[in-house]
């Protein structure tokens, strides 16, 4: 086959994605800066001129950095642990897939009930003598920062399992062989080669966690602490049928979410981009 | 040593507390009631005869499985020949066409979903079946072809040159040297697009109204409203949820790697 005609292999693939998603999109665009009533950025001044609308900026990444940073800062010690295989590793693995395929929705109905005043994490406690009084957990910024971790976590575990996977072993043991301890190889061979995957890591898993939805306003505050950039959206779109505002502030949304990728992939192409293998070329 | 230890204690709580909570779901459906004991008063079946008049559970259920094999099949069929023509091909604006394909992966659902819903309620497509399956196919169609362009970069291209020089036209090239290899990774990609489908709630939970909700988005909105409803019922949705999904999880973990879930890896 002609160059051109594998060409057209593509075509239907990028007309549909041009139609359902660079039209909307640039229709999304149209809408925000067509508000019912203000100039063309009335929807942005509304937005950021109004500081119960703007907090939800602040309460976004206040979930979703911390949830981003703590998932990968739990994920690459155990990844490295498990560099080597671990027995049972594949049923591990399975196991950490289920929280991320059943979804925040699900997660959010099953800590409804267990982390209840009278659900079994707080009878456990009490029974342990951990706690005298039920600790108040749902309802709360730390119940959806929990949730988020919950199904992030797991997904950054995989994401780093992979990546060390791909680093060869031989390269740790000719640095022991030239005399590094393990902290020096650590730090001096393997964090380096660690290093593009812990930041591709750290982006898809804030990408998880700043679309948080569902767990904001099942377990979290949607009124006050927990409202979200998704919330602030949707509200304006489903609740004051306001498309354009809702459009405004999702493409808000959207810019913030792109502007931290876009860091952290910056900073990202600054790092070791060799070879993690050993050997020659 | 203490790092093992850690290790151990880390992922044993987690999974302690995930899979209780799961649970708590699981012993709430045939609950008769459950005000605060350790365990419920009395066990029953009857919130899974009760609310199939309620949530019309077997329209659900069957809406969610048509919308998931839907959206996997075209997927797979718009977004195979598209990872071929990045694999094989080399052309101008290639690095454009890759970057159209891989956005949606990364901006919010809410970023595109919010205006698709608007243009779908214009077009009357919102309540309706092929809306669903449209809107969720805007993120699984990226994800197909990141699945498969490495896939089919790893086919050594020799065999099509080789298969081509003996005389195979375009059409006996697909049907028998091409398909029979791409089948493994197209396999691989429909199944982890029923699994993602599954669980996508932010799009259609835009466009759905009662009779046109996936599983996902009748649990939350069960959910959310949770006084109205026996919060017994709504485990119970939650129940076939969790048994439709895993079930597909299970299916998919026979052909594919947990990790591979996540993140494209040659397998060892």
């Amino acid at each position: 086959m002609s160059g051109r005609r594998v060409l057209m292999l593509s075509l239907p693939a990028t007309l549909f994605l041009l139609a359902a998603f660079v039209y909307p999109f640039l229709y999304g665009v149209f809408l925000s800066v067509t508000p019912r009533t203000g100039g063309p950025l009335g929807n942005y001044q509304a937005f950021f001129g109004d500081e119960f609308q703007r907090a939800s900026i602040g309460n976004t990444f206040a979930l979703a950095l911390p949830a981003a940073i703590l998932c990968v800062a739990l994920a690459v010690p155990l990844a490295y642990a498990m560099r080597h295989g671990l027995r049972g590793g594949r049923v591990l693995t399975a196991l950490l897939v289920v929280p991320v395929t059943l979804g925040p929705v699900f997660i959010a109905d099953a800590m409804l009930f267990y982390f209840g005043p009278v659900g079994w994490f707080n009878r456990a406690l009490e029974a342990l003598h951990l706690a005298a009084a039920p600790i108040r957990v749902l309802h709360t910024y730390g119940a959806v920062l929990l949730a988020i971790m919950l199904t992030a976590f797991p997904f950054a575990f995989l994401l780093m399992l992979g990546y060390v996977s791909g680093i060869d072993p031989a390269l740790e043991r000719a640095a022991h062989t030239l005399g590094a301890g393990r902290w020096q190889t650590f730090r001096r061979v393997l964090l380096p080669l660690m290093a593009p995957g812990i930041a591709t890591s750290f982006a898809l898993t804030f990408v998880l966690a700043f679309g948080v939805f569902p767990s904001a306003v099942l377990l979290g505050e949607p009124g006050g602490s927990t409202r979200v950039l998704s919330i602030a959206a949707f509200q304006a779109a489903y609740e004051k049928f306001d498309f354009s505002a809702g459009s405004a502030i999702a493409l808000v949304m959207g810019a913030l979410q792109l502007a931290v990728i876009g860091l952290v992939f910056a900073l990202r192409a600054r790092l070791y981009a060799g070879p993690a293998r050993g050997g020659k070329g | 040593m203490i790092g093992r230890v850690l290790f151990v204690a880390v992922l044993g709580l987690f999974f302690l507390n995930l899979f209780a909570a799961m649970a708590t779901v699981v012993v709430n459906s045939f609950a008769q009631t459950w005000f605060g004991g350790w365990w419920p008063s009395g066990f029953t079946t009857k919130w899974y005869a009760y609310a199939d008049d309620q949530f019309a559970m077997v329209d659900v259920l069957r809406f969610t499985i048509i919308v998931t094999l839907a959206v996997a099949v075209l997927a797979c069929l718009l977004g195979v020949p598209a990872a071929y023509a990045l694999a094989r091909a080399q052309f101008r604006g290639k690095r454009l066409l890759l970057a159209l394909y891989l956005v949606p992966m990364l901006v919010p659902p809410l970023t595109y979903g919010i205006p698709l819903a608007s243009q779908l309620y214009r077009t009357q497509l919102a309540a309706t079946l092929p809306g669903v399956i449209l809107i969720n196919l805007v993120p699984a169609l990226p994800f197909v072809i990141l699945v498969m362009t490495p896939f089919i970069e790893q086919l050594d291209p020799n065999t099509e040159a080789a298969a081509r020089m003996l005389g195979a036209s375009p059409l006996q090239l697909f049907r028998r040297v091409l398909f029979p290899l791409l089948m493994p990774g197209i396999l691989t990609a429909a199944l982890l697009v029923v699994v993602r489908t599954m669980g996508m709630f932010e799009l259609t939970f835009l466009i759905s109204i009662a009779d046109t909700q996936t599983l996902v988005v009748a649990l939350y909105t069960a959910l959310f409203g949770a006084g109205i409803r026996q919060a017994q019922a709504v485990d119970k949705l939650a129940v076939v949820y969790i048994v439709t999904t895993l079930t597909m999880l299970v299916v998919a973990l026979r052909f594919v790697s947990p990790t591979q879930m996540v993140f494209r890896v040659r397998e060892k």
